[in-house]
Parts: structure tokens; C-alpha cells; sequence
């Protein structure tokens, strides 16, 4: 790190946040993005360019505001600061200081200024039904503050299930409507963090890495980044081994859940649910710190197919076979042996030939006497 | 010399129309079999891939046939004339033995739409027993139909198609010399491919010969357990005589076969195993017990002449070269890690229709054709 | 009469009386290595059971799984079959706890076609759908030419050519050593996702001389050993395992492109144990001595027509 690009004003913006704490950071960024270490300098020098302070603007739909929470629990450093701080957070229900009509202003205000530029997150479903009137900000329907507000943004991002697909709302019967962001928005990309909540990481990541390389990560045919969203969770999973040992869990409290062992029997949806829980976990606790881990098994949230959708004990189908931890023995009794009819037929034929055969032998005698 | 005639009387009788419906029925498991696969009627597996279709219909089912085989070695090899009147039954029954064994591979084999791939030169392989066996077999079914066209012919009442016939014929009956002696005894050599795969009882370089000269033996036994039964069912002509004079040159051949049989096992050091117990000893003790005892039987001249020994001397020494056939093909065939087989009930009653439809063929055509002398 | 019978009983039994004189497994017609044969070396003392080259094998020949009874969770066949090409096997012996011993030890073994010097189900194929590569020496299957006789099947000491039964259009099935990657330049998909070198692809001559070096190895001393194939430059350096002191392959049945080495008895994994001569050579043997550019069964038509015009014209 060249000593030059940490000035004063820089440092001062950082307010406490040391340069090692802070390269550490950019680091830990680029590494769970998949970029080699060297990118954690590229990282660093994007957010610090004075120059470069995006706006974004966070809006809020059918949601429980978790996906919120669970980015303000990135423990280390304090992020609140760095980031919204760093990008120029114009509008987020949430944070926001004002309220009411001097927020909606603040948010007019934003979108007209920055139009083009500004990145817009989407938090929540949009309701589609009956005119969208089962969610109204400022008497509008919220899809229509997205569509309008999506129309001038530079890029979408979808946060969390509900804005990805609808979330626990759109569950049948799905009474409003509830649609993810992608389809209400169809024809733009939005790109899908999908969780409920998701790994806070994997939010910040693609929006450091579009920041820094002005571009977005690789994404998969859902538009999940491909990072976090690439492999199932049971490719990864550290219980995986009792699966392919044969080890289940049967009961919670049993035997097998106190072991540790697979929760597949249980209902666990990690075989068919894209995500990188298992890899990077949750709150910066330490290990076992995601629901595999705890003991309760994984019921499919990023999916719209799994989650709030196949019930929690439901066993999930193995997308992936792959061959088990056990071995063939060298011989194996195979084949087809006797069955009962075959044996009765094999029989009935045989004692109708002896019996033809007996008669025959009688009368021929008979006619041999008689010569 | 008495003409043969047809025997006439009722088609359908009761035995006819209970093998029409052992037939019909046979007909949906032959469809079960072409709609679902092999895997579906039958219990044949990877480890035994030949069961009962190719070891009754087509090995035993032509070694059946070999009536004629042996009725035309005598006749015209070794001047015995005096056989003729057996020799057009015989020829029915090889008729129908070895066209039925064509119909059971065709049911047999997995990919039948391409079976003639066999008979085009570019996929020929030389070097297989199995080609040789089938292009024998194919070639023998049209001789044999030759041989029976006189009889066909005459209750068409074409004569001079039939003199015309008859003037070739001899080439055709040379063939039908000539042919079942290459096939039946390649019958054997198939079974020499399988090596270590088939029990030191029965694997040999001998095979060929065995099944060759088994062969002979089993058609005699053939035309006599046919002679027997035809003559009781129908007023026909008492051949007894003829067939015990027979009787003495095959109690001779059986002597020469046991004696190749036990000397082959003992030389190359596996008679032990003939006296373990276990299935395999008590099958080869039993299969040539049921040709030593009736071979004992028809050394006695006395025995040559009546009627109900020479029967049983007959049904066992079928028996006997069927359990040999049976041996060699699948009781002594053992491959190994952990495969077993035994015939489903399905694949039975398909072999069960064949026969069925045969015997219904047989007696269409001594009621209707002229096969038989009358008394 | 008689010379005439005499006759016939000599052309009738003139292979025979070959055979009748001991008859031994003679190469009729000598099968030799072709000079660029390739093949595989299997090391059991090298696999660790990791099942690799059967996921290898199934991606390289875009097989699906084959699970076993009615379970959905892994694919686990107990032996080849028509769904599966290539399997490893364990054998175990008591407590099973030391690795390549006989005796309450434990060993893997792989099982496939062998690719046989001299195939047996190349000979006995009456349509020539099993074929031998001219240079390769790989055995082959061309669906279009089998008729589904299944003699292959019994030909097969090893018992590895698989039917589709369950198939009312079958074909049957046999690993191919991925020729259609090896004609490529390409590994067999077993040898290329092999992590250890157990299953290592080369030439036949090659991998012989490899088989040998690893024979003279000193047991617990560091050697190299390749990885996926003998000229991909990769090796991994282990202690060598007591080898017993036997190649599988080398002989047997005239010998097969896919050796073995092995620490426990090749019996005891499953391999059969089979004399050095071929039995499709005896057979073809008897096949060649009678009817050789049908010869002998033209004279013997020529003889038979001959007697049976003589005694037809006597006779009707």
C-alpha cells in the first residue's frame, strides 16, 4: 500500500477506523468474492477515492426489514460508518432521519440529481393485486414507485427472498399478489441476493465488486451471483459425510441429532438450495453458526421453489447422486432363482409325462401280451 | 411296399384344442417379452445369459430332430434300407424341432430386427462357433422343408412336380447328412468357448464329438418313443422288430460314448468331483446312469423284442442326452460371483407354447399328409 | 460296407482324433501385444476407495446413476452392469484393519473390461459387433451389428460384457476404455479423475515395465508414483506396499490390456483364476482343423451324395 493515498481528509472520513482494520476489510471482501487477495487493494482504492461516492437508494416493499438488520450486524469494522458514509445512502425508510413528506421530497430529489447513476436495492416484494393497493407509501403502490424508480436507476439490486421472489407472502394462495422485483421489473437485470435473511457479505461484496470494477460479478441464469449462489448447500455442507456414510439423524433430541449427524431424514432442503451458508455462516460467531449447524435442518430460503414452499420435513430430492462412503463386496448373490409358480408348472409338467409315460408302457405290454 | 397315407379323423380334438389354448396363452407372454424386454418374462441375468429357450428349444429341440439324422445316416450310409418306413416321420419331427428352434431364437435374441445381420457377409465372423452353428441350422431347415415337399406334393396331387423333385433329391439328402453332423456336434463346441466358466465334469475338448455321437443315440430314442406312442394312438403297422434290430447297433454306440465320457473325465483328473454330492456329482452320475442301465438292458437280445423295454430303454436314454444338454449349457455353466438361475414362469410356458404348437402341427400332418403307412 | 463306414467315421471324427490326444489350451493362431497397445495399470495398494474414476467414468460416458433398490441418495451399484461401466469393490477379511494384508486387512479392487490380448467375445461374436482396435488393441461394440445373441456373455472369463434387460430394444454394454477420448489425445475417464494413480493409462509396454519396477520396489521406502497417465508428468511420492508377487494379466488367457497389482491375492478380489492359454483358440482350433475352406465338408458331401445316389437308385 502506497503511504500517499491515505491523506488526512481520508482519514479522518475512516473516523477510527485504523488502515489495518481497514485493508483487512477490503481483503476479507475480495477473498469471499473469489478474487485474488491483490483485488483487496483495487477494493480499497474504489472506496476511498473521494471521487466516487455513488448514491443509493434503498427502497422498502412487502418486507420485515431483516435483510436491513442483518447488514447492520457486520460486526467488524463498525460499517455503518464506512459504508453509508462511503455511498451516499439518499433514501432508506429505515435510516432514514426524516420521515413523511421531507422523506418522499429527499427521494425525489435524489432520483431527479442522480439519474442514470444511482444504484437502486430493492428490500421486499411488490403486491400486484387489486391495483397493488396492499402496499401504499405515500398513497402510491409501491410497484409503482419501483417500476418509476428502477426506470432511471444505473442498477438494481433485488435484497433478500421476498425482493428476489416474493418471499413467505407469495406463498400459496399468495392473497396479494406478492412478486419479486425481477419479474415486476421484467426486461431490466436485477440482481438477486436471495435469503431470508441473506449473508449480509454476500450483498456488500457485489456491490463493492460493481463498484470497483464497474461492472457486475458473474451471474447465474437467476441472476444470483454466481460467489454465493454457484453450488448447493449440500456440496459444501460439514455434515456431509455422515450423509454419505449413511449417519441420520432420525429424531431432534435422538441419538443421531445429539452426534451430529445428517439432517437429510429430517427434512433438510440443503440437496436442492443454492447458497454459501455452509462456506461463510452467520454473524461472525464462529462455527456451527447457520441452522445445519445449530441442529435444525436447512428449509430452502434463497429458492422460490424450496422455501415456504415443499414443507419443513419434507425430504428433498437428490438433484447431484453421487456415489456413498461404503463399498461393494467383492460377490454379491445375484440372479434369478426359483419361484413357486415355475416350480409348480415344472412340476405339473413333469407328472404328466411320467403318467403318459406309465400308460403307454402299460398298453404297449398289453398289446405285446396279445401278440 | 405299403404307400403312406394321411390317417384322417378329427382335427380338432380334445389334446389339439388344449394345446391351441396352451398356445394362445404362451402368445402373451411373446408379447410381454417384445413390448417390456427379456429382463421382463424371463429370469435370465448377465451371469446366465442362455437359459431354457436356448438350451431346451434350440440345443435339445434340434437334437430332438435328430431322428432323421440318424434314420438317414443308416439308410443311406450303411445300407440299411429296410428302415425307410421310419424315415418320413422322423423327417417330420426334425421339421418341426429345428423350424420351432428358429422361432425360439428369434424370441430369444435382444436385438431380432437385425438378425439377418448373420447371414450378410460384411458382419460374418468366421472365427465364431455360434455363425457356424446358425448358418448350419439355417441351411439345414430349408433342406429338411425340401425333403418334406414330396409329401406336400403329393396330396396336391402334383406328380410331376414330385418326379422332378425326386430326381435332385439325393443331393438334398446328402445335405441332410452332411449338415447335422457339422451343427450338432458345433452344438458342443459352443459350450468349449465358455472355459473355466463350465464344470471340469462336463468341459472338454471332446464336446464336439460327445454331442455329436449323443446326438445319434437321442434321435433313435426319438423314433422309437414316437413309433411307440403313434402305434398305440393309431392303427399302424407293429415296427417293433425293426426298431429292436436298431436297437443293438446304438446299445454298441452308447458303450463307445460311456467309454469316451468317464476315460476323458479320469485322464484329465476330475472324476473326484463326480462323487462329492453335491448337485453337480449326482447330475453326471445321473445322466450316465440313465444311459448305462438301458444300454444294459438292450444288449439282451431278448429285451430287443419287446415292446414296453424298448419304450423305457428309449425315454431314458432321451432323458439322458437331454440332462447332458442341460449340463453343459446351464447346471454345470457356473460364472461365478454369486449368479444363480432358475427359468421363470413365463419363460416356461413360451417353451411350453412351442411345443404345443408343435405337437398341434404334428398332428395336422399325419391327419392330413401322407406320413405314415397304414396297417 | 465296411470301408465305407470306415470312412465316414474317420471324416466325421478327424478333428476330434486331435483333440482326442490330451487336449491342452494350444494357441492355434498366436494372439500377440500389438506394438502401440494401450491399457490401464490398476494399483490396489495405490486406491483408497474414493470412487473417483466411477464418477469419472459416468461423466466421461454420460451414464446416470444407479442406485440400489428402491433409495434415491447415492449411487451405489454392488456390481457392472448395464448402467455401469466401471466399479470399485472392497474385500475384507476379519477385523479389516490394515490396508493390502489378507489377513484382517482390507484392499479395493477395480473391475472392468480387461481388454484381452485375445478376446474371448471378439471371437465368439457371430456378427462381429465386439471388435479389436487394429492399433489401440481396445475392444469395441457396434450396436448396429448385434443381433443380441448374448455369447459374448458366456464367452467372457471375467464376466463383463452387462445386457440391457429391462430394454425391449437392448444393446449390450462393456466399458470401452473411452476410446472416443483416446482418440482424441484425451485420458479414459476413470485414469484422468484418479487422485492417487491407481488407475493409470499408457501404453501396454509402457505400463509393463512400470508394473515391474513397482515389483521390485523395497516395501516402505518413498518412490515416485504417475498420476492419470504415464506421460502426464505428475506423480505423487508414497511408500510402496508389499506387492505379492504376481501381475494379473500378464498371462492370463493369453493376457489383458488392463494389468493389476495388487497387496492380497487376486482370488481373493474376485479375479478368477484362468490358465495362460485361450479357450476361443481351442475352439477356434477345432473349427479351422474341420472346416477349413470347407474342405473337408465338400469331400464329404462329394461322398454322401455319391453313396446316397447309389442306394436311392438300389432302394425307391
Amino acid at each position: 500500500m502506497k503511504k500517499h493515498h491515505f491523506t488526512d481528509p481520508v482519514e479522518e472520513r475512516l473516523k477510527g477506523v485504523s488502515r489495518r482494520d481497514f485493508m483487512k476489510f477490503c481483503g476479507i471482501m475480495a477473498v469471499s468474492m473469489g478474487l485474488p487477495l491483490g483485488a483487496g487493494t483495487q477494493i480499497a482504492e474504489a472506496i476511498t477515492n473521494p471521487n466516487r461516492r455513488p448514491p443509493v437508494i434503498w427502497l422498502h416493499g412487502q418486507e420485515c426489514t431483516g435483510c436491513t438488520e442483518s447488514l447492520l450486524r457486520t460486526s467488524h469494522p463498525s460499517l455503518e460508518h464506512l459504508i453509508l458514509d462511503l455511498i451516499s445512502l439518499d433514501y432508506h425508510e429505515t435510516l432514514n432521519a426524516g420521515a413523511g413528506h421531507q422523506a418522499e421530497a429527499a427521494l425525489y430529489q435524489s432520483v431527479k440529481e442522480n439519474a442514470g447513476k444511482f444504484i437502486l436495492v430493492v428490500e421486499g416484494s411488490a403486491p400486484l393485486k387489486d391495483g397493488g393497493k396492499y402496499c401504499m407509501i405515500a398513497g402510491r403502490p409501491f410497484v409503482d414507485i419501483v417500476r418509476e424508480t428502477a426506470a432511471k436507476a444505473a442498477a438494481v439490486i433485488a435484497i433478500g427472498s421476498c425482493a428476489s421472489w416474493g418471499g413467505v407472502q407469495s406463498s400459496p394462495p399468495n392473497p396479494t399478489g406478492a412478486t419479486g422485483i425481477p419479474e415486476v421489473l421484467k426486461g431490466t437485470t436485477v440482481v438477486s441476493i436471495p435469503g431470508c435473511p441473506p449473508n449480509p457479505y454476500n450483498f456488500l461484496s457485489t456491490v463493492l465488486y460493481f463498484l470497483t470494477f464497474g461492472k457486475l460479478p458473474a451471474l447465474d441464469e437467476k441472476a444470483r451471483p454466481k460467489f454465493a449462489y454457484g453450488r448447493l448447500i449440500h456440496e459444501n455442507c460439514e455434515r456431509r459425510p455422515h450423509f454419505d456414510a449413511g449417519r441420520f439423524a432420525d429424531t431432534f433430541g435422538g441419538e443421531g441429532h445429539r452426534q451430529g449427524y445428517c439432517l437429510y431424514k429430517l427434512g433438510c432442503k440443503g440437496p436442492i438450495t443454492h447458497a454459501n451458508c455452509p462456506a461463510i455462516l452467520f454473524n461472525e460467531v464462529g462455527a456451527g453458526a447457520w441452522p445445519v449447524g445449530t441442529g435444525h435442518p436447512c428449509f430452502g430460503c434463497t429458492e422460490q421453489a424450496v422455501g415456504f414452499k415443499i414443507p419443513l420435513h419434507t425430504q428433498a430430492e437428490i438433484l447431484q447422486v453421487a456415489p456413498d462412503a461404503a463399498h461393494a463386496p467383492i460377490e454379491t448373490e445375484k440372479g434369478n432363482g426359483v419361484s413357486a409358480g415355475a416350480a409348480a408348472l415344472l412340476g405339473g409338467i413333469a407328472g404328466i409325462a411320467i403318467g403318459a409315460g406309465a400308460v403307454i408302457t402299460k398298453n404297449l405290454g398289453k398289446s405285446d401280451e396279445g401278440e | 411296399m405299403k404307400e403312406e397315407q394321411p390317417l384322417g379323423g378329427k382335427i380338432l380334438t380334445p389334446t389339439f384344442l388344449f394345446c391351441l389354448l396352451l398356445f394362445l396363452i404362451s402368445l402373451l407372454f411373446i408379447g410381454k417379452r417384445f413390448i417390456y424386454g427379456l429382463g421382463a418374462v424371463t429370469h435370465m441375468s448377465d451371469g446366465y445369459p442362455w437359459g431354457i429357450w436356448i438350451a431346451f428349444d434350440v440345443v435339445i429341440g434340434t437334437a430332438f430332430g435328430c431322428g432323421g439324422y440318424a434314420l438317414a445316416l443308416l439308410i443311406y450310409v450303411f445300407n440299411k434300407g429296410e428302415y425307410h418306413p421310419l424315415l418320413r416321420p422322423a423327417l417330420m419331427t426334425s421339421l418341426f424341432g429345428y423350424s420351432l428352434a428358429g422361432v425360439a431364437v428369434v424370441i430369444d435374441v435382444g436385438r431380432y430386427w437385425q438378425l439377418y445381420n448373420i447371414f450378410l457377409p460384411w458382419y460374418m465372423n468366421p472365427s465364431s462357433v455360434l455363425l457356424e452353428v446358425a448358418l448350419c441350422v439355417g441351411a439345414y431347415v430349408l433342406v429338411l422343408w425340401v425333403e418334406f415337399t414330396p409329401t406336400f406334393l403329393t396330396k396336391l396331387g402334383a406328380d410331376t412336380a414330385k418326379s422332378r423333385l425326386k430326381k435332385i433329391m439325393f443331393i438334398f439328402i446328402a445335405l441332410g447328412i452332411l449338415l447335422p453332423t457339422m451343427h450338432q456336434s458345433s452344438l458342443g463346441t459352443v459350450m468349449l468357448v465358455a472355459g473355466s466358466k463350465l464344470s471340469p465334469l462336463w468341459w472338454t475338448g471332446l464336446l464336439p464329438l460327445l454331442f455329436l455321437i449323443s446326438c445319434i443315440f437321442l434321435g433313435w430314442g426319438i423314433v422309437v418313443f414316437e413309433s411307440c406312442v403313434s402305434a398305440q394312438r393309431y392303427t399302424l403297422p407293429d415296427e417293433t422288430h425293426l426298431l429292436g434290430k436298431l436297437s443293438a447297433v446304438m446299445a454298441w454306440l452308447i458303450a463307445v460314448y460311456l467309454a469316451v465320457r468317464f476315460a476323458d473325465v479320469a485322464i484329465r483328473g476330475h472324476l473326484n468331483l463326480a462323487f462329492k454330492g453335491d448337485l453337480l456329482g449326482n447330475m453326471f452320475l445321473l445322466e450316465n446312469l440313465l444311459l448305462l442301465v438301458p444300454m444294459c438292458i438292450l444288449f439282451v437280445p431278448a429285451n430287443r423284442r419287446k415292446a414296453p423295454l424298448l419304450f423305457l430303454s428309449a425315454v431314458s436314454i432321451v432323458l439322458a442326452a437331454t440332462m447332458y444338454r442341460f449340463n453343459c449349457y446351464i447346471i454345470g455353466f457356473n460364472p461365478g460371483d454369486g449368479w444363480r438361475y432358475f427359468p421363470a414362469f413365463g419363460e416356461i410356458f413360451i417353451s411350453i407354447g412351442i411345443v404345443a404348437i408343435e405337437i398341434m402341427a404334428f398332428l395336422w400332418f399325419i391327419k392330413r399328409l401322407p406320413v405314415y403307412r397304414r396297417a | 460296407m465296411e470301408i465305407k463306414r470306415r470312412d465316414f467315421l474317420k471324416g466325421v471324427a478327424g478333428g476330434a482324433a486331435l483333440a482326442l490326444a490330451r487336449p491342452t489350451l494350444a494357441l492355434a493362431r498366436e494372439k500377440i501385444r500389438l506394438p502401440d497397445a494401450v491399457g490401464i495399470l490398476y494399483d490396489a495398494t495405490l486406491c483408497i476407495g474414493c470412487k473417483t474414476c466411477m464418477v469419472g467414468c459416468r461423466k466421461a460416458n454420460d451414464l446416470p446413476p444407479e442406485m440400489q433398490g428402491a433409495q434415491t441418495l447415492w449411487d451405489n451399484p454392488v456390481d457392472l452392469s448395464a448402467k455401469t461401466l466401471n466399479i470399485i469393490k472392497k474385500y475384507e477379511h476379519g477385523t479389516g484393519r490394515d490396508k493390502d494384508r489378507e489377513t484382517d486387512g482390507y484392499s479395493f479392487i477395480k473391475r472392468h473390461c480387461m481388454h484381452c490380448v485375445d478376446p474371448a467375445c471378439v471371437s465368439a461374436c457371430p456378427a462381429t459387433a465386439l471388435t479389436k482396435d487394429k492399433k489401440t488393441g481396445i475392444v469395441s461394440y457396434n450396436k448396429d451389428a448385434c443381433i443380441g445373441c448374448r455369447y459374448c456373455q458366456v464367452a467372457c472369463p471375467f464376466n463383463i460384457p452387462k445386457f440391457e434387460w429391462d430394454n425391449p430394444f437392448p444393446k449390450i454394454v462393456k466399458c470401452q476404455l473411452c476410446n472416443h477420448l483416446v482418440e482424441k489425445g484425451e485420458l479414459p475417464g476413470c485414469c484422468s479423475a484418479c487422485p492417487t494413480g491407481a488407475s493409470l493409462f499408457g501404453s501396454l509396454t509402457g505400463l509393463l515395465e512400470e508394473a515391474k519396477r513397482r515389483q521390485n520396489m523395497a516395501p516402505g521406502k518413498y518412490y515416485d508414483f504417475p498420476l492419470s497417465s504415464l506421460e502426464s508428468g505428475r506423480t505423487q511420492d508414497k511408500p510402496a506396499a508389499h506387492y505379492i508377487p504376481a501381475l494379473y494379466g500378464e498371462t492370463e488367457v493369453g493376457g489383458t490390456q488392463v494389468l493389476m497389482l495388487s497387496g492380497v491375492p487376486f482370488g481373493k478380489l474376485g479375479l478368477p483364476d484362468l490358465p495362460s492359454g485361450s479357450y476361443v483358440a481351442l475352439a477356434e482350433n477345432i473349427q479351422h482343423t474341420l472346416y477349413q475352406w470347407m474342405i473337408l465338408p465338400i469331400v464329404a458331401l462329394g461322398g454322401l451324395i455319391f453313396l446316397v445316389k447309389k442306394r436311392g437308385d438300389k432302394g425307391e
